[in-house]
């Protein structure tokens, strides 16, 4: 595997504190300002990126990602630019790990081999691809852990106790627990029952457990942190970004700012997220 | 033609996993995957279950108003001078399209697994109506995802949904068709798995529903090789039906996959030709991918991003196929050509003129691939096809077309 997430994930521990990991669209809304808003995530306090690679019928988002989906698109983004767009980032940064996030079908045309090829040598550690269930394992996720790079899972309400050995069984990296049966971006649900799911994945798990969909400020993210490894921000950073674009789509001086002063916010959400568990 | 992988039968797939060759699967998202293996299970009780079996054939009967006839184009035959051409009449059926066989089978299931509302995507609205339908005769909730575009094209389906009680929801993403309904129903259903019942109107998405739709549409098949028997006392020589998704193809051609005499032709949406992208001819024009829960034949462009297509037919306009057309293709068993709009349009006319049939556009195409055909067939062979809807929810769209005002 390469070794960045799990240290990163190792470091935070030692912390004591729980990651942030921000979901964004890669080339929204378009590649230069796509990739200084990804550069500026670090140092805005987050611990892992998730870049989003954009694709036409996302059926597990709700309207804030699918929208970015479409700027993305038709700001000319392809999977070959998402991936161009982790190399340029490494460039300057070779510690923070990043997953790539989207669906299956730009990757299977791109190529399984030469995909997960290219992603390596871009310095990408894992990947979430949302149509590929356990039960499509041979597609993508065993040829990707062969070649070293996390394969990160999403269990959700839906997977019982009898199913959760099989979605753990491939799982790499962290798992990523979507807190409600529904798409990005809808109301987040009490985080107390979350905080039981959570430790309930960690009966069988010895991966870090992060918790997403839904979580949109730093008050929440400091509730979710109390119990989870990680807290993933997608929708409300999606938002920010899309509110800071003028009427026909393109970025402004405030589109970068915007997102490095959520991002900042949440990261003092996580950093608050064991002290107020422990009072 | 090559070799079956299934023991010398076409009709032995899917594979447990679903797939048909390389096609089919189950590429959803994790938290529909309890849902669906718990969907297969009650589907292969159900299956061997004497007991659904007799209540789908009483239904079948007594609502569908099955058997469909088997009709003997005698006009349509003289006119075009050459192979024998019979009609399976599933525009017959009650709500005017084949799509109720697989409603009904499908609400008894869900009945079965104890669910409580009904979700479903349309493009014409055919099978929006079915399912509207059927929920309303198990007094269940229903709630239908139907592409702006559609809605306005296909407004008197729409009225229907809504006098059957059914909520019909415009859908605007994307160019507003059936590939957007879709995703939408999806979303509905990952937002509602506990109590809501997703009944997918043609034969494709994630395993089991491309396997379990063609087995409730294969009645038509079972019948029509029946009824053909009687009529001429032998099997015909070509089977022709449209292809949206596939069902009413998967329909009648699965009872006679492994009749060697017989040819199967499934006909794509051509729209205005194959040269630009205003078409649905995902076989004929597109490559295999994965969309809405399956691998299959995709329009899509060199990113692997689906692409729009357009049909005159609101019921073909969607970018894939079912997975068992592509193994099929693939194998060669059936053949799959495109049809343009003018062409299916030509044909829905003829018809309506010749036999006194107004057709649905979707069945106007395969009918337009029988009159090309059947003028250069012996007058001994046969042709069976499919008509699998009437036309009556298309007359306004055809007669702004000829510039007729309604
Ligand atoms: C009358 C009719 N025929 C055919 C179709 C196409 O669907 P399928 O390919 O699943 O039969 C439709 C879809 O709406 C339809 O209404």
């Amino acid at each position: 595997m390469t070794a960045r997430m799990d240290r990163r994930f190792s470091a935070l521990a030692a912390e004591g504190r729980p990651a942030l990991v921000t979901y964004f669209m890669g080339g929204d809304p378009d590649y230069a300002s796509s990739l200084a808003i990804m550069k500026a995530l670090p140092t805005a306090g987050a611990d892992v990126i998730e870049l989003g690679m954009p694709f036409s019928d996302p059926m597990a988002d709700g309207p804030a990602i699918q929208v970015a989906g479409q700027r993305s698109l038709k700001g000319g983004q392809t999977l070959a630019k998402t991936i161009q767009m982790a190399r340029d980032f490494r460039l300057e940064d070779a510690d923070t790990p990043i997953v790539l996030m989207g669906y299956y079908n730009p990757i299977y045309i791109y190529g399984v081999d030469r995909f997960l090829e290219d992603a390596l040598e871009a310095g990408i550690d894992g990947l979430i691809v949302v149509d590929l269930p356990p039960e499509m394992d041979d597609e993508l996720c065993i040829p990707a852990l062969r070649r070293g790079i996390n394969f990160i899972r999403l269990a959700t309400p839906t997977t019982d106790a009898k199913r959760l050995p099989t979605v753990l069984e491939n799982t790499s990296g962290f798992v990523y627990y979507v807190s409600m049966n529904g798409i990005t971006g809808s109301a987040l649900p009490d985080p107390s029952v979350i905080g039981g799911a959570v430790r309930h994945i960690k009966d069988h798990t010895t991966l870090p457990v992060c918790v997403g969909f839904g979580v949109k400020t730093a008050e929440q993210a400091r509730a979710i942190g109390a119990s989870a490894d990680g807290v993933v921000v997608g929708s409300a950073i999606v938002n920010q970004i899309a509110s800071s674009l003028t009427a026909d789509g393109a970025a402004t001086e405030a589109t970068v700012a915007g997102v490095e002063a959520l991002v900042r916010s949440l990261a003092s959400g996580v950093r608050g997220a064991r002290v107020a568990a422990a009072e | 033609m090559n070799q079956s992988p299934y023991l010398n039968s076409f009709r032995g797939g899917p594979d447990e996993d679903g797939r048909f060759g390389i096609y089919g699967g189950r590429f959803v998202a994790e938290t529909l995957m309890p849902l669906i293996l718990e969907l297969q299970e009650k589907w292969d009780e159900a299956k061997t279950d004497p007991e659904f079996q007799k209540e789908l054939g009483h239904l079948g009967t007594h609502y569908i108003g099955r058997p469909s006839p088997l009709y003997f184009a005698e006009r349509l035959t003289e006119h075009l001078g050459g192979a024998k051409i019979y009609f399976k009449r599933e525009e017959l059926n009650h709500t005017g399209s084949h799509k109720i066989n697989n409603c009904i089978g499908q609400i008894l299931l869900a009945k079965r697994m104890g669910k409580t509302r009904i979700i479903a995507e349309t493009g014409a609205g055919q099978h929006g109506v079915a399912s509207a339908t059927v929920a309303a005769r198990f007094g269940l909730p229903c709630v239908v995802y139907m592409g702006a575009t559609d809605v306005e094209r296909q407004a008197p389906n729409v009225f229907r949904m809504k006098l059957l009680g059914a909520e019909v929801k415009p859908v605007t993403a994307g160019s507003g068709t059936l590939k957007d309904a879709m995703n939408e129903a999806l979303r509905d259903w990952v937002t509602n798995v506990d109590d809501t019942y997703y009944l997918i109107g043609t034969a494709a998405g994630p395993h089991p529903y491309p396997e379990m739709v063609r087995d409730f549409q294969a009645v038509i098949g079972r019948e029509a090789r029946e009824q053909i028997l009687q009529a001429e006392g032998r099997l015909p020589d070509l089977v022709i039906a449209a292809v949206g998704g596939g069902s009413n193809a998967i329909g009648i051609f699965h009872p006679f996959l492994d009749d060697k005499g017989v040819k199967m032709v499934g006909v794509e949406a051509g729209g205005k030709g194959l040269d630009g992208d205003e078409h649905c001819a995902s076989i004929t024009a597109g490559s295999p991918g994965v969309l809405h829960g399956n691998r299959t034949y995709l329009l899509q462009d060199g990113d692997g991003q689906i692409k729009e297509g357009h049909s005159i037919s609101a019921g073909l306009d969607y970018p894939g196929i079912g997975p068992e057309h592509s193994w099929l293709n693939d194998v060669g068993r059936a053949e799959y050509v495109p049809i343009m709009d003018h062409e299916a349009l030509e044909a829905f006319q003829l018809l309506t003129r010749i036999e006194g049939i107004i057709p649905a556009l979707e069945p106007s195409h395969a009918l337009a691939e029988v009159i090309k055909r059947a003028p250069g067939m012996g007058k001994d062979e046969i042709i069976l096809m499919n008509l699998s809807g009437r036309g009556d929810k298309d007359i306004f769209t055809v007669g702004k077309i000829l510039g007729m005002e309604l």
